[in-house]
């Protein structure tokens, strides 16, 4: 810098060759991105929380009186209360599964895959060209009485619950499970993918065995995956229904399927708003903890 | 530094027909070494001859196509790697980045469950020069700072063999001979195994006791820094050690003690305790710094053997003066004259007689139709 100055203290004006910094180009290119959320997330959320204060004894019809009705809240959290619990352990349960079931299977495919890498990850994210709803009701003819599963169970002479598979706990983890693996398998692929090889030769050369050398290097460096993985995977998993409503029965409903049969079928607003809002505040206080213990910005 | 090593006598490093192939391509070649346990062992050699393959196979990061790898009795050749005595300083240093400097230093040994480090790995860092950098991590320092963790991070296990691969490539002149004449001392204190791949070859000569030139897989020569330097084994040696006049000629016969060489027309002799080629195509090579220019050729002295050329280049390096001298036949010579002030220097364009000792000459064998001496690609050395 200095060097230029003097140059510049010779010969002229330097400043006049630099252009001035365009300061407001940032926020140009996030215009797009914050008006997409004002409206469709912002304006929504505002219009949900007045939703959920609304009197409950109107209806869409004939109306809503605002009446700040904060007992929707005490109403939905005492009543409620097994739903949320049942949610909260499902989804965590099945983010557990998955990151068992998932970090391995984006270990290999990062560090084993070769030039098998991709077609193992498309396989990973196959799924998804077919709709969730169509892949959950197949799961539901797959685990059903007559199905092949239980059939093949029952001549081996494995003991199930209640002689099924369809219509039990099991089965809709099994179903979330299904559904989120990619979410979590995904973001630990591309944190893996980017750990070196060669900080675990590095490893094993400083006498580190196999389980010192996954549980001091290759994790701590894949934190961000692991962190990233299992948010995509609690997060939506709590909020799901389709997986208790079409694999299991109302033993094993979830908040969701309160919030949708108050919202679509008894058509209870305010009371679907307010279990709405205590989901997200609850999701969102976990999510807080949990970032906070994981120090994921400790981890480069 | 007081700390036993792991072994004790009879620990030395055997590589017995060691190859390495990576598909059709061999990158090490049936490759067969001792190295004595406690002795400075440099490998060098031009770039992708397979020294990093040759270290990795000792360390048992790569598994050998063929042929075995002992450690004193002990065939260590399919050994998983945290099973060996050995440590590595990796080229590229590898350093584990979520880890800061103190903890990389100390990985080694509580990964073999010592217990208080502390001290061990606070003296480590001052022996690199970086106590004050303990709490900061491997992104925080520079490029020279991270190869010397990497040093401490190795040498602090006190392995029976320490591999380096290149260690002191990214530092400068200074911090390099202050770490030569410390890694040299650690050596000789603790009587580890060194095998040190390096570039420089004024490195390898000055710390190594044994220095090992490869080409293409294979260890072309293998003796101590002086043997090698004084009476190199093969062309390809006595280029890439140094530099040496190299002419391409046929031995005519033998007088008494002394071999006859003829060259590009001209008559040569030289000791026969100096040639490794008794008859057939050779290669008469004479170092630089032993030939001598004269003005005219009755001030050569007697006994010495001559060529003259004409001055095409000096160059003034200093403590020397660097001629190239054309013969009649065309291919230049290297001549270093030190600059002591005795002789007045010679101007370009004149005509000299270069000449040497008969024994300051040595004979290589040489392939028939080769007549261009291989030279080491400089690039290839950066
Ligand atoms: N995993 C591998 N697969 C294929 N070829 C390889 C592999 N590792 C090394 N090679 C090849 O083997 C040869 C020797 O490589 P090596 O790394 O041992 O060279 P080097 O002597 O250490 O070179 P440098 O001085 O540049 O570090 C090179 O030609 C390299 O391309
Ligand atoms: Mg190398």
């Amino acid at each position: 810098m200095s060097a230029l100055g003097h140059v510049g203290g010779s010969t002229g004006t330097p400043a006049k060759l630099e252009k001035p910094r365009k300061r407001w180009l940032p926020y140009l290119l996030l215009l797009p991105g914050g008006l997409w959320l004002i409206l469709f997330f912002a304006v929504p959320a505002i219009q949900l929380f007045a939703t959920s204060l609304y009197d409950p004894s109107g209806s869409l019809e004939e109306g809503y009186a605002m009446t700040w009705q904060f007992s929707n809240y005490a109403d939905a959290a005492s009543e409620y209360l097994p739903h949320f619990m049942r949610s909260l352990g499902y989804a965590a349960l099945t983010t557990v599964i998955c990151l068992l079931l998932g970090y391995p299977l984006a270990y290999a495919i990062a560090l084993k895959g070769g030039r098998w890498k991709n077609l193992l990850l498309i396989c990973v994210i196959a799924p998804f060209f077919t709709s969730f709803l169509i892949r959950t009701l197949a799961w539901k003819v797959i685990l059903s009485d007559n199905g092949w599963v239980v059939t093949t169970l029952d001549a081996l002479h494995v003991p199930l619950p209640d002689g099924r598979l369809l219509a039990t706990t099991p089965a809709v983890i099994a179903g979330l499970v299904y559904n989120f693996l990619p979410f979590m398998v995904l973001p630990l692929y591309a944190s893996l993918e980017k750990l070196d090889p060669r900080l675990l030769e590095a490893a094993g050369d400083l006498y580190a065995r196999p389980v010192a050398r996954f549980t001091r290097v290759a994790l701590p460096l894949s934190m961000p995956g692991v962190v990233a993985g299992t948010l995509l995977t609690f997060i939506p998993a709590a909020g799901d229904y389709i997986n208790a409503q079409l694999l299991g029965t109302n033993r094993q409903y979830m908040i969701g399927n309160v919030i949708q049969s108050k919202f679509l079928r008894v058509g209870d607003y305010p009371n679907a708003a307010a279990l709405s809002f205590t989901l997200m505040a609850a999701i969102l206080v976990l999510v807080f903890v949990y970032v906070r213990r994981a120090g994921t910005d400790e981890v480069l | 530094m007081s700390e036993q090593r792991h072994g004790d006598s009879g620990a030395d490093l055997n590589l017995v027909g060691v190859t390495k192939s990576f598909g059709a391509f061999t990158a090490v070649d049936d490759l067969s070494l001792t190295v004595p346990q406690g002795s400075f062992f440099a490998l060098l050699g031009a770039s992708g001859c397979g020294k990093t393959t040759t270290l990795r196979m000792i360390a048992g990061l790569e598994e050998p196509t063929a042929g075995r790898i002992l450690l004193g009795d002990q065939d260590v050749t399919r050994l998983r790697p945290y099973k060996r005595p050995v440590n590595t300083v990796f080229q590229s240093y590898a350093l584990f980045p979520h880890l800061n400097i103190s903890d990389n230093v100390a990985f080694g040994l509580r990964r073999r469950g010592v217990k208080g480090v502390a001290d061990q790995v606070e003296r480590m860092l001052r022996l690199v020069d970086l106590e004050s950098f303990g709490k900061r991590k491997p992104a925080q320092l520079s490029g020279g700072q991270q190869q010397r963790v990497a040093l401490a991070r190795a040498l602090i296990n006190h392995p029976q063999v320490l591999l380096l691969d290149e260690p002191l490539g990214a530092l400068d002149l200074k911090l390099r001979r202050q770490m030569q004449v410390e890694l040299k001392r650690i050596q000789t204190e603790v009587g580890i195994t060194f095998v040190h791949v390096t570039h420089d070859q004024e490195e390898a000569m000055t710390m190594a006791d044994t220095v090992a030139v490869m080409n293409a897989g294979k260890i072309e020569q293998l003796g101590s820094p002086v043997e090698m330097y004084d009476y190199p084994g093969t062309a390809f040696v006595a280029n890439f050690l140094g530099q040496s006049n190299l002419f391409a000629g046929g031995v005519t016969g033998r007088s008494g003690d002394d071999v006859l060489v003829e060259a590009h027309g001209a008559r040569f002799s030289l000791p026969a305790t100096r040639a490794r080629a008794a008859d057939g195509s050779v290669w008469l090579g004479v170092r630089p710094e032993k030939m001598h220019l004269a003005a005219a050729l009755d001030k050569v002295p007697a006994g010495h053997q001559s060529v003259t050329g004409i001055i095409t280049d000096s160059s003034y390096v200093g403590v020397s003066t660097q001629y190239l001298v054309r013969p009649a036949w065309g291919d230049e010579l290297t001549v270093f004259v030190p600059n002591s002030g005795v002789a007045a220097p010679l101007a370009v364009a004149s005509e000299v007689t270069v000449h040497w000792r008969p024994e300051h000459a040595f004979l290589l064998s040489r392939p028939e139709g080769q007549t261009v001496a291989p030279v080491v690609d400089a690039e290839a050395l950066a």
